[in-house]
């Protein structure tokens, strides 16, 4: 099925509030094999210019896997998760994630296509404080192979 | 902790140390653990069969992690990195045994941009192929 276009533009309601926390960071950190002491030490954060402990740069798929699911889970995308492949994803940063951090997930439609009857629906979550200070911009790309 | 890189150290073409990963069953476990991302195809062999892939892969964002590492050991500055973005090409297979996959990053400086921003292009590879066809972050250098 092919997704309609008049979808872009289409905005979620913001999320719940995500605290980051520390040990969440060094968790996915260890996920990556990466031992960098920004991400588990303060003082080591600190010293580097950070006000806490940051985040590896591919952390806001944490946030962004969440926030992303209510565009898959719209009735009117009427996308077929199980058919469903990353395509491409991409993170701008305005500060590194930080612990501490209180972040709202806002997602949005950014884009579709449909191209040799796969579905691609790009999705973008705009990651903000709760005060609305911006900190990350996440699009991923997900194509759905078309059943033929 | 190696020295932070300097922008008047780079030049277009300046390559970043190779790096060299092991991928096991273990490893996406922990992964999917970490990032919330439960899909069976990452760990059940059975079900990524049934829906059409040689084996149990890799999570695509497991590979851009590692791929993302490589630059963050270089700048010795995680922070450092204000633009990152992937393509995946082909999913990483990783067996059922105590090896794994390989993964090798290799990246070069591509482009010097503006405000001390510097554009480094990477190489991610596993047995011999691409499985990213674009992978690309922006650093800040000062």
């Amino acid at each position: 099925m092919a997704l309609d276009a008049g979808l872009v533009g289409r905005s979620y309601p913001p999320s719940a509030v995500y605290e980051v926390g520390r040990e969440k960071i060094a968790e996915f950190a260890t996920a990556l094999g990466d031992p960098d002491p920004v991400y588990r030490d303060p003082v080591a954060a600190r010293a580097a210019g950070h006000p806490d402990v940051i985040a590896p740069p591919t952390f806001a798929i944490v946030l962004s896997l969440g926030a992303g699911n209510v565009v898959v889970e719209d009735p009117d995308v009427g996308i077929d998760y199980s058919r469903v492949v990353h395509g491409e994803q991409r993170f701008t940063h305005h500060r590194p994630i930080t612990a501490g951090d209180r972040l709202v997930a806002t997602a949005s439609i950014h884009a579709v296509r449909t191209v040799a009857g796969n579905d691609m629906l790009t999705t973008r979550v705009d990651l903000a404080t709760e005060d609305g200070e911006p900190v990350c911009t996440t699009t991923s790309m997900l194509v759905a192979r078309g059943s033929a | 902790m190696s020295a932070r890189v300097r922008l008047a150290d780079v030049v277009v073409g300046t390559e970043l140390p190779e790096q060299v990963s092991r991928i096991t069953r273990a490893d996406l476990v922990r992964y999917a653990g970490a990032s919330g991302d439960l899909n069976v195809i990452h760990w059940n062999e059975r079900v990524a069969r049934e829906v059409g892939l040689p084996g149990v892969i890799a999570h695509g964002m497991l590979t851009a992690g590692l791929a993302a590492r490589a630059v963050t050991a270089w700048t010795a500055d995680p922070g450092a990195v204000v633009d990152y973005q992937v393509r995946f090409s082909r999913p990483i297979v990783v067996p059922d045994d105590d090896a794994g996959a390989e993964v090798t990053v290799r990246g070069r400086v591509a482009a010097l941009l503006e405000d001390g921003r510097v554009r480094v292009d990477l190489t991610v590879t596993s047995g011999g192929e691409k499985v990213l066809s674009l992978a690309r972050a922006v650093v800040a250098l000062s």
